[in-house]
């Protein structure tokens, strides 16, 4: 509860530091209050776990890791936006405070015990996320996500409370172990209500992950938001959404499986293909970027299809990979643009000449998005695989195989822009400080995990 | 110094050492002593190996605790030909590179496959086999990609995504026998022991095969393999020629045979087919070739066709040939690259009619030449005949007309491998040849080494054969 107490009152001193003008002291103090949030959470790891305030939350493991996850990908984040929101909006401080917002959000939906909560979680987290997308006010893209993102979510909103609405009206109440107590009580006589109710909060959260056929938004809002944002999104938010599917799955619908998985599986293949070959057709590296999310949520599904024990480590860690390679990839779209002011492949072209240290952190998140091993995200795509197998999905498993592969044509295609073509202009471009930093971790985790992943694993 | 962990930390951390020199010169002498450090390192497995069926130098400890999974390494007959041939031929290849101007990083992408392959080959724990079997592709394809020539971006993504598609079966594969394994671990030994009812053992041969077919390759899964082939730089062309492939056909051995015998008897002849049309079709279009590189790299797919046919003959001849010929084919093949490339480099052709006569000009050359081809052929007292006489033998002992069609690559063989040597070495010269000179310094050194090989090879196998006959005895004792 401290990390969650501890960002929402930064996000308001943020607030009154922009007011003042401190803008040197933004950083240091958002990042300062993260790390600070983040030493809660882990303060936390050994206690007991309860629901508290009345079963409002519950800070198990599963909570504290996601929403560790979460702090660690933000603090990333915001260190990568030191430069980058002056250059394109002058309410720096407004940004920050944002951010802070919706990670606040973020950490309610990843410890939510109750429907409520899971709401007012979602809905801080997004609503922030309407104004940030938008944050370039003059810009008629960055306008049309906002605006989109913003119907698009109040309708699956819509949805999600929908189904709140029915599954109380079967069982009486909001909160998860209640809900549980039902399912159990009633195994034959289940109201037609609570089904309903299933599926529509299924709606509302494939929404939110990105899951085919809920994910039209996705591309548009991406392409549109500035990027720091578009790499907030498909990280953060994807994780705090992954973590409350996985907690009202793993909880209270795992006795009702015969009915939700065929639904879940078929959006899951369709997920897989859709984001495949829509990104295989992608000439935009960050478009291809927004649609290979919506592939990744369809392997991160493969967990919740099965649900077993090792469901939440084998989902974390394969949104951890996914976070650190995201974040790399889109720090350096940043870099390419600011130097050649596109973000088509060919702005990659000849990186490896100019830049062989940067093509090379970007060939190991790309690789690790890809699956190949020693990189973290070969371990989280084989512990998904795992998981799948459990309950011999065979045929998913090929199918995935297949997309696995149309996965590292387009992964490697920047690969191939950055070694193997040439670029006239040849000159070489700086890297802040900030951004070294965060690259280095990044790629320094990227290996780690993919060497030793045990000490993730365990985690949960 | 005998354990196992020595043999991939020598290429890793060259590959470490490697990567940041940036002067050529310094460069390949520093890859050269490195990979004959790791030679060295080499000799005491031979020199401790007991020539019998068990697994020795065994090494193991726990890398995944929470899967179960272990790094667990080991030797026996029939991986330690393959580590001799890896370790031997790197520094070889290093030393074909000495005529050219590489930077540090492409030794260092050198080592880290060496390490890949090492890993392959002594690898007892399907996961860490996975691990080595995946980072090995990764090098080559930077290696080819970024050195080679002609269309290089697409064959090498053909290339790559061709392979990967087969290892991701084969994963998939590996975790469904990981289910099935009583303590759920994935080691060689309980895979192994499983004895799973041949329906499903049907799908893991498939499984398995595809993957190890596309990387040896066998018809049809073979459409990468000319293409790369030839667009890759020379040493990069020894490097998939001379060791890579062998990953596939030591994974028939180590992994598809012991985990799917039932699916082996059911699906063994289709193979056998398969490889045997290889044999055939490869042959056919060597003949047509103008290109000598291409010419070589489908004369490979018919020589690798027949050592997978001899492993699918389950009998103890047609197996300890394909285990001799695996390492007479990387010697073999290795020399013929390289003298490929020294023709390249001094008339800037690689087109059989644009050569001829260069043994006027070129006699050491020739004469290197002369052996080598013998060699590919098979002719007796080189290594190819040995192991293409039990090859054959083995095949015969399993159905006739296919070793009547196998055998044919015999002769074939002979006519392509003829049709090569004459059209660049003899004939008349051409006026622009007139200048060029003969091979001198390193270039001697590798043909010298490789011609030692090929006559010791031919004159004593048994030196080769003994350290695989128990270990290939006990795999038929256990298929049948």
């Amino acid at each position: 509860m401290g990390a969650i107490i501890t960002l929402s009152l930064l996000a308001i001193l943020v607030l009154y530091l922009g007011l003042y003008n401190a803008k040197g002291a933004l950083l240091p103090v958002t990042i300062a209050g993260l790390l600070l949030a983040l030493g809660f959470e882990i303060s936390l790891w050994n206690t007991d776990a309860t629901p508290l305030y009345n079963g409002m939350v519950l800070f198990d493991h599963l909570a504290l890791s996601f929403s560790s996850l979460c702090i660690i990908v933000t603090i990333l984040i915001v260190l990568l936006s030191k430069e980058y929101f002056k250059a394109i909006s002058d309410n720096v401080a407004e940004y920050y405070s944002l951010i802070l917002f919706s990670v606040t959000g973020a950490l309610l939906v990843c410890s939510y015990h109750n429907f409520a909560m899971l709401f007012i979680g979602i809905e801080i987290m997004s609503v922030a996320l309407y104004i940030l997308v938008g944050i370039r006010k003059r810009d008629l893209v960055s306008n049309e996500a906002s605006l989109k993102y913003f119907i698009m979510g109040a309708f699956s909103t819509g949805f999600l409370l929908f189904g709140i609405t029915l599954m109380y009206g079967a069982t009486v109440t909001f909160d998860l172990e209640g809900l549980k107590q039902y399912v159990i009580a009633n195994p034959q006589g289940i109201s037609p209500l609570f089904y309903a109710g299933i599926l529509l909060i299924l709606v509302g959260l494939c929404f939110k992950i990105g899951a085919a056929p809920f994910h039209f938004w996705t591309p548009d809002v991406y392409e549109g938001a500035p990027i720091l944002i578009t790499s907030y999104m498909s990280t953060v938010v994807k994780v705090a959404s992954f973590a409350g599917f996985l907690r009202l799955f793993s909880t209270v619908l795992v006795p009702l499986n015969d009915f939700w998985t065929p639904v879940l599986l078929t959006i899951c293949i369709i997920t897989l293909f859709v984001g495949n070959i829509s990104a295989l057709m992608q000439s935009s590296f960050k478009r291809m970027l927004a649609y290979s999310s919506i592939a990744h949520a369809g392997y991160m599904l493969f967990a919740i299809v099965s649900l077993g024990a090792d469901s939440a480590s084998g989902i974390f860690t394969y949104a951890t990979a996914y976070s650190l390679a995201s974040v790399t990839a889109f720090g350096i779209l940043i870099i390419v643009k600011r130097k050649v002011g596109s973000e088509q492949f060919e702005s990659f072209n000849g990186l490896a000449k100019t830049n062989p240290l940067l093509a090379l952190l970007l060939t190991i998140a790309m690789l690790s998005l890809a699956g190949i091993p020693l990189t973290a995200g070969f371990i989280g795509k084989f512990m998904m695989f795992n998981a799948v197998m459990q309950d011999y999905h065979i045929i998913l498993l090929v199918l995935a195989a297949i997309n696995a592969v149309v996965g590292v044509f387009y992964y490697l295609r920047v690969v191939v822009n950055m070694y193997f073509r040439t670029q006239e202009e040849n000159s070489k471009v700086l890297i802040p400080l900030n951004y070294q930093l965060v690259f280095f971790i990044a790629a320094a985790l990227t290996l780690l995990i993919g060497v030793y992943p045990d000490f993730l694993i365990q985690l949960n | 110094m005998d354990n196992l962990f020595i043999l991939l930390l020598i290429p890793v951390l060259s590959a470490c050492i490697l990567a940041f020199v940036k002067n050529s010169q310094t460069a390949k002498w520093i890859a050269l002593v490195l990979s004959l450090i790791q030679v060295v390192a080499t000799v005491p497995f031979l020199c401790n190996f007991v020539p019998d069926a068990s697994m020795q130098f065994e090494s193991t400890f726990t890398w995944i605790a929470s899967l179960n999974i272990h790094f667990h390494l080991g030797l026996d007959g029939i991986s330690l030909p393959l580590i001799l041939l890896t370790n031997g031929l790197v520094p070889l290849i290093v030393l074909t590179t000495f005529g050219k101007t590489f930077k540090g990083n492409f030794y260092a992408l050198v080592s880290f496959m060496q390490a890949g392959l090492v890993l392959v080959f002594t690898a007892l724990d399907a996961f860490t086999f996975y691990v080595g079997w995946e980072i090995a592709l990764i090098p080559i394809y930077f290696i080819c990609a970024l050195w080679g020539e002609g269309d290089r971006i697409c064959v090498n993504l053909k290339f790559f995504i061709y392979t990967f598609f087969g290892s991701l079966l084969m994963l998939i594969g590996i975790i469904y026998l990981y289910h099935q394994t009583p303590n759920g671990d994935f080691e060689w030994a309980s895979f192994k022991a499983l004895q799973l009812p041949g329906g499903i053992q049907r799908y893991i041969f498939w499984g398995f095969f595809i993957a190890f077919a596309i990387k040896i390759p066998i018809f049809p899964f073979h459409t990468w393999q000319p293409d790369t082939y030839t667009n890759a730089p020379a040493a990069g062309t020894m490097l998939l020629a001379g060791i890579m492939l062998k990953m596939g056909i030591y994974g028939l051995f180590r992994w598809l045979l012991p985990i799917a015998p039932i699916g082996t008897q059911i699906y063994g002849a289709v193979a056998l087919v398969l490889c045997v049309i290889g044999i055939v079709y490869a042959s056919i279009i060597a003949f047509q070739q103008n290109d000598a590189k291409r010419l070589i790299a489908y004369s490979s797919i018919a020589h690798v066709g027949l050592i997978s046919a001899g492993v699918f003959s389950i009998h103890i001849e047609g197996m300890q040939g394909a285990m001799i010929q695996m390492v007479n084919h990387g010697i073999s093949v290795i020399g013929l690259f390289f003298i490929i490339d020294i023709i390249q480099q001094r008339t800037n052709s690689r087109n059989l009619s644009e050569l001829g006569g260069l043994a006027y000009r070129m006699p050491i050359l020739a004469v290197f030449f002369l052996l080598i081809v013998m060699g590919a052929i098979g002719l007796p007292l080189t290594n190819g005949f040995i192991g293409e006489f039990l090859l054959l033998k083995g095949i015969f002992s399993t159905n006739v007309w296919y070793a009547v069609f196998g055998g044919l690559t015999l002769i074939f063989g002979a006519v392509y491998m003829l049709r090569l040597y004459q059209n660049t070495m003899l004939g008349t010269l051409h006026a622009e040849h007139i200048q060029v000179k003969d091979v001198q310094g390193y270039e001697v050194l590798v043909l010298g080494i490789v011609s030692v090989f090929i006559l010791y090879l031919g004159i004593f196998p048994n030196a080769l054969l003994k350290l695989s006959e128990a270990s290939v005895i006990q795999l038929i004792q256990q298929i049948k």
